[in-house]
């Protein structure tokens, strides 16, 4: 399938390749897998492609996106220079690395690490072959198949992605990061599939980038199932820094077992169109979810969070606080979604999305909705959309800043209730010193992707350093 | 002449809160401004500021020769005009220490002089942290937020402390202090006193006049400087209250 | 005014839909079932002129090209419109000089429902329009009103006296193509009321209309206009109540506002409709559209309501407000208790600089109801400087109730700032045992907790209807404790 054309991705496209190349897509398979993507594609060819009449699409419209032409690439070629694409650092952070390259596993030395402790990481087609039966108790389990076009489409096409797994009682010494670079010289249509297992009262901290390499237009839609056993403890990190030209469609789907803690940021830096489905299920009592959210949008940029809890159980806690800066003709939607079923006493949930606009042209949708069905919860929401508090803008210039200090002081304090929960120092370092640049409009798509540095970085000298005091 | 401000008229969404204020303050001078609620004492702090919404519809303001209305917020302060705050707004997420080496660097920018280094800067924070008596888990802490109102205070004569201001403006810098917090702040504004510099203190009671002694005291009532006198006049008002000028300025009335 | 809460507890400890007699009143229908002939009858029986009939004909073919909503969280189960009476009233001679000549059992309903149309006993201060079945009975203190100019009285009426006004207007805010139900409404209308305050005057006293639904199988769908000219003001009230009836009403009312330059409207609803009993037979269908245009600068719309009735709510009072500095207010109670289902809320359109927006709802769910607020704050483009705040805050009594909360927001204006606050929690379980122990049985501290946490919305009634809908909260919620 090198060199596929570029065309207009159209359901009948889609379902079309499928039956020419299905037994190619399955090549890899077990056995109960193949049927999954036989009813997965039955599935995409009902629902097709979203369109803003869908309510959950109301405010995006892919219309864009899909006028652009697309290769479809079912197999990538391996030719690139894997040391040349992935020599990332972050100062201080010692991680360890796996690459992605459009989706598809590149590795350094072996495609499936395994670790001494247990620990499992690598190519999720490799897994496939080594451990059906690990991947079979998991893969597709967790993510909306019947519901979602895109999961649908995801899990009939996918072929390989990131496996990661943790066993039981087993915490991961040092962070793990996962560097998804899109990176051709054709627009790319792509599919990839993670799957990331913690056991039973384990631990990881999951830095997942997503990077663009160069100006190239590109669609990715990737879909990430994460389970999450008892008393298991996720530190979920979510990078994204793309090029305006880029889509991308992020599903990640949490499983958590009784008493299971996720922590999970998600930091929009750049991106042409960003859609996160982000979707809890809490499958025992006793869980934790908390899901922040940075968004900093310019240009044409869009930004689409949906976040849905299921308090499927008793004494859930959950929260989320998603933060956003509009400016330029950018626009944003969060769309938060609190189920409370009816057995899930004592269930305890918030959900915050704040919004600061900068121009007349920047626009934001916000819905945080909650559905509740029992009496013994304890829920709230709240939603505040402005400007930058102008009592403050006051106070700052009235001590002698320059108006656009005050707004960049301002600016970076509104970003910061957000990112002062990344519980990493290095990280939350680095990140802050992304967002600052980000504001000051100097973090540009560039050869390097976020955290690929050829030199370990100099900090930019700021006028306002809010890290080194 | 440090300061001097000729008839002026200054309103809000339309209304007009001063009325012809005309008011001088030379170098080395303490002025207070007294004067019950809701006359403008606030408003003419913000508008020598330079509050933009407030519009100055008559009269002018000139500072060290300059017409300050033509000024930004920020020149002004940058050429010493520091307002003490009655409310100083909570600011999330900025703290303390980053907001004052932004501001005192910027005011150095404008003097042409280099940015402190963060060595002298620290170092410059422990003098004047010191001579509020500010503890120094404070400036740590984002501006003002969950400050309690003596902190707020305290943190507001910390940053004059901190800025070296030709004029404070301090705006009830008394309200909500108690007896212990009232004499830190007063302590505070007489250890910067100079030659050169000069105050406006604006309060409602003549209880901060015992720590800070005014060379002049004028009385606001609605919009207008209807009194001015030493500090003997505030011992008056504070004896006879504010319905005494209310009765003078009914009786004058009546006169014309 | 009674409001001593000792006698609500009173009657919230003996009462049940008290509402819900039947009245042996002679009726004249339409023929059951909906086609371009019963739009001609009801037309034709009314004596409309031909703009009328006109109206109603648009509108009957567009509903006939629209599908039933079914975006609201409602289960609401299928509506055979051929099985629908979709008009009805009370047999009656040409036009009532005087109340001798209305039927005594129907005085005698309306002095039932507590409301009298007798001009020594009429409400203080109120001007009341009664509505039975579609039709207006009675309009109280009209010639009172006229010294003022101020034109109240049946929609009929007002076709008949005031063409001009009613063509100008009708519509104007609820166009006949804006929604399934409204549309049917359009083609099918009755009567309901209609209020005209000239340029500034300021109506003395409250004006009321008040519904009944009395006849069985019958869709009521009522249609009221208030238009308030530049500087007016009024404040409007509006009630309702139906016989405790086995198989499901249908109503659809609309209710267009406009308010010129200056001026205010305030438009108070106890909506009592029978909800049906505890097992969820019979009840109301209350499928209604309200909304109000701020026209003119400085102009002010307010909306207040006490949802406890009906089997199924779907009413979203709204505001348009094209007007610069214009106003939009929406209080909301709502209560939902057994198998009733509400998906209530409103939707604030700022088209106007410096618009403001409030909105206030308070959602109480018990038994095995379902209770959904659901709102819609746009600020457009150049609706600079505008501002919203809303608070939604839901209370669950018991665990077997549904509490949903569903805000939109959309803003596209940078200098304005749009707030949302919502809360939903269950009864406090501290207040409950500090009234117990003071004596009160648990319905009667609910009750009362009730009424404290609704009291926002409350106040904003006027004193006429306060103390009715606080007594309406406490009763809506009886046999919600276990």
């Amino acid at each position: 399938m090198q060199g596929a054309l570029k065309q207009n991705i159209t359901k009948e496209l889609m379902t079309g390749l499928y039956a020419d190349h299905r037994a190619a897509i399955a090549a890899n398979d077990y056995p109960a897998l193949t049927a999954r993507r036989e009813n997965a594609i039955h599935r995409f060819e009902e629902l097709g492609f979203p369109t803003t009449k869908l309510e959950a699409w109301k405010n995006t419209d892919l219309r864009e996106s899909f006028a652009k032409e697309y290769a479809v690439v079912l197999k990538p070629k391996q030719d690139v220079d894997v040391q040349k694409v992935f020599r990332c650092n972050i100062p201080h952070l010692d991680t360890a690395i796996m690459g992605q390259l459009n989706g598809w596993y590149v590795s350094k030395d072996v495609p499936l690490m395994e670790l001494g402790n247990g620990i499992i990481m690598g190519s999720l087609a490799e897994a496939m072959k080594k451990y059906p039966a690990l991947i079979g108790v998991h893969l597709g389990r967790y993510a909306d198949t019947n519901g979602d076009a895109f999961t649908a489409l995801n899990t009939a096409f996918s072929q390989d992605g990131v496996f990661i797994y943790v066993p039981d009682n087993v915490k991961s010494p040092k962070p793990v990061q996962i560097i998804n670079v899109i990176h051709n010289d054709e627009n790319l249509f792509l599919q990839s599939r993670n799957l990331i297992v913690l056991g039973k009262n384990s631990r990881l901290s999951l830095v997942h980038c997503d990077d663009s390499y160069n100006h190239q237009p590109s669609f990715s839609n990737v879909v990430t199932e994460i389970h999450l056993g008892e008393h298991a403890s996720l530190d979920h990190y979510k990078l994204q820094s793309l090029n305006n030209e880029s889509t991308l469609i992020s599903s990640v789907y949490f499983r958590m077992e009784a008493s299971a803690k996720l922590e999970s940021h998600y930091i929009s830096l750049n991106g042409g169109l960003l859609r996160n489905n982000i979707r809890i299920r809490f499958n025992g009592p006793h869980g934790d979810a908390k899901i922040y959210g940075i968004y900093l949008m310019d240009r044409k940029q869009h930004i689409d969070n949906q976040v849905f809890v299921d308090h499927a159980y008793p004494d859930c806690t959950s929260g989320e606080l998603f933060k956003g800066i509009l400016d330029e003709h950018s626009s944003g939607v969060f769309n938060g979604h609190v189920l409370v079923e009816r057995n899930a006493v004592r269930t305890n949930a918030y959900q915050s999305n704040k919004n600061i606009l900068l121009t007349e042209t920047a626009k934001v949708n916000s819905k945080p909705f909650l559905e509740i069905y029992n009496d013994d919860v304890k829920c709230s929401h709240g939603s505040t959309t402005g400007q930058l508090d102008q009592d403050a803008m006051y106070y700052l210039r009235q001590r002698g800043i320059g108006e656009d200090s005050a707004r960049m002081l301002l600016m970076y304090a509104y970003a910061d209730e957000v990112i002062s929960k990344i519980a990493i120092d290095p990280l939350r370092y680095r990140i802050e010193d992304m967002v600052k640049k980000r504001l000051q409009g100097e973090l540009q798509i560039c050869e390097a992707c976020v955290l690929h540095c050829n030199t370990p970085e100099q900090p930019v000298e700021f006028v306002i350093d809010m890290t080194k005091i | 002449m440090l300061l001097s401000i000729k008839n002026l008229h200054a309103s809000i969404n339309g209304k007009e809160i001063l009325k012809g204020i005309d008011l001088d303050i030379n170098q080395g001078e303490v002025h207070a401004i007294m004067g019950p609620n809701g006359t403008g004492k606030s408003t003419l702090a913000s508008v020598i500021a330079g509050r933009e919404v407030f519009d100055v519809t008559e009269g002018e303001i000139f500072y060290k020769n300059k017409n300050l209305l033509r000024l930004a917020v920020e020149e002004r302060a940058r050429e010493g005009i520091f307002l003490g705050f009655q409310y100083p707004v909570e600011i999330p997420g900025v703290s303390i220490t980053n907001f004052m080496r932004t501001a005192v660097n910027e005011l150095r920018k404008y003097k042409g002089l280099d940015p402190l280094s963060g060595g002298a800067f620290l170092k410059l924070m422990e003098e004047k942290k010191e001579l509020v008596e500010l503890t120094s888990n404070l400036a740590n802490r984002s501006v003002n937020e969950g400050f309690s109102g003596g902190e707020k205070k305290k943190n507001e004569i910390f940053q004059m402390a901190m800025l070296e201001p030709t004029l404070a403006i301090l705006d009830e810098t008394d309200s909500g202090l108690d007896i212990d917090a009232l004499r830190v702040v007063a302590n505070g504004v007489n250890k910067l006193r100079t030659k050169e510099n000069a105050f406006l203190v604006i309060t409602h009671y003549q209880r901060l006049l015992d720590y800070i002694i005014p060379d002049f005291v004028h009385v606001l009532f609605e919009g207008k400087i209807v009194k001015s006198g030493t500090k003997e006049l505030a011992l008056e008002l504070e004896e006879k209250g504010y319905d005494w000028i209310r009765k003078e300025q009914q009786d004058n009335g009546k006169a014309e | 005014m009674e409001s001593d809460p000792n006698k609500i507890i009173g009657e919230v400890t003996q009462s049940d839909y008290k509402y819900g007699f039947v009245t042996d009143i002679e009726t004249e229908y339409a023929p059951k079932g909906l086609n371009e002939d019963t739009v001609r009858f009801i037309s034709k029986t009314k004596n409309e002129p031909a703009f009328m009939l006109e109206f109603r004909l648009k509108a009957y073919r567009h509903w006939l090209t629209m599908k039933l909503p079914t975006w609201a969280h409602l289960d609401i189960p299928p509506i055979d419109f051929q099985d629908i009476y979709f008009y009805a009233a009370p047999k009656k001679k040409k036009q009532y000089e005087s109340l001798d000549q209305v039927d005594p059992e129907l005085l005698a309903t309306f002095e039932k429902l507590g409301i009298s149309l007798e001009e020594q006993k009429k409400l203080a201060g109120v001007a009341v329009d009664a509505v039975i079945d579609s039709i207006s009975v009675k309009t109280t203190f009209s010639e009172t009103l006229a010294k003022y100019g101020i034109i109240f009285c049946s929609m009929s009426e007002a076709i008949q006296h005031h063409p001009e006004l009613v063509k100008q207007y009708l519509g104007s805010v609820v166009p006949y193509t804006d929604n399934y139900y409204a549309s049917l409404n359009s083609a099918v209308f009755s009567d309901g009321s209609f209020c005209y305050i000239p340029k500034g005057v300021r109506c003395p006293v409250e004006l009321s209309t008040y519904f009944r639904i009395n006849a069985a199988n019958t869709g009521q769908f009522e249609r009221t206009l208030i238009v308030a000219d530049e500087g007016a003001y009024v404040s409007y009230m509006e009630g309702c109540t139906a016989p405790r009836r086995d198989e499901n009403q249908l109503h659809a009312a609309v209710v267009e506002i406009v308010a010129m330059k200056d001026a205010s409207v305030k438009y108070s609803t106890v909506q009592n409709w029978y909800p049906g009993d505890k097992n969820g037979t019979g009840g109301i269908y209350n499928f209604v559209t309200k909304r109000g245009i701020c026209k003119g600068s400085n102009s002010k719309i307010s909306w207040t309501q006490v949802e406890t009735g009906s089997a199924i709510t779907w009413k979203y009072p709204s505001c348009i407000l094209l007007g610069d500095n214009s106003v939009g207010e929406f209080y909301s109670v709502a209560v939902t208790n057994h198998h009733q289902q509400a998906d209530t809320g409103t939707k604030m359109m700022h088209l106007g600089k410096n618009t403001k927006s409030t909105i206030i709802s308070k959602g109480i769910s018990a038994g095995k109801s379902n209770n959904s607020y659901r709102g819609l704050v746009r600020i457009t483009k150049n609706a600079s400087n505008s501002r919203n705040y809303s608070q939604c805050d839901s209370l669950l009594l018991g665990s077997t109730c549904g509490a949903h909360t569903w805000p939109y927001i959309q803003v596209e204006n940078k200098s304005s700032i749009v707030e949302h606050e919502a809360t939903t929690s269950k009864i406090s379980e501290d207040q409950l045992f500090y009234c117990q122990q003071r004596g009160m049985d648990a319905e009667s501290a609910i009750g009362l907790i009730v009424n404290g946490y609704a009291k926002e919305v409350l106040k904003q009634l006027p004193m006429e209807f306060a103390v009715e809908a606080q007594k309406l909260l406490s009763i809506s919620l009886e046999g919600s404790v276990g």
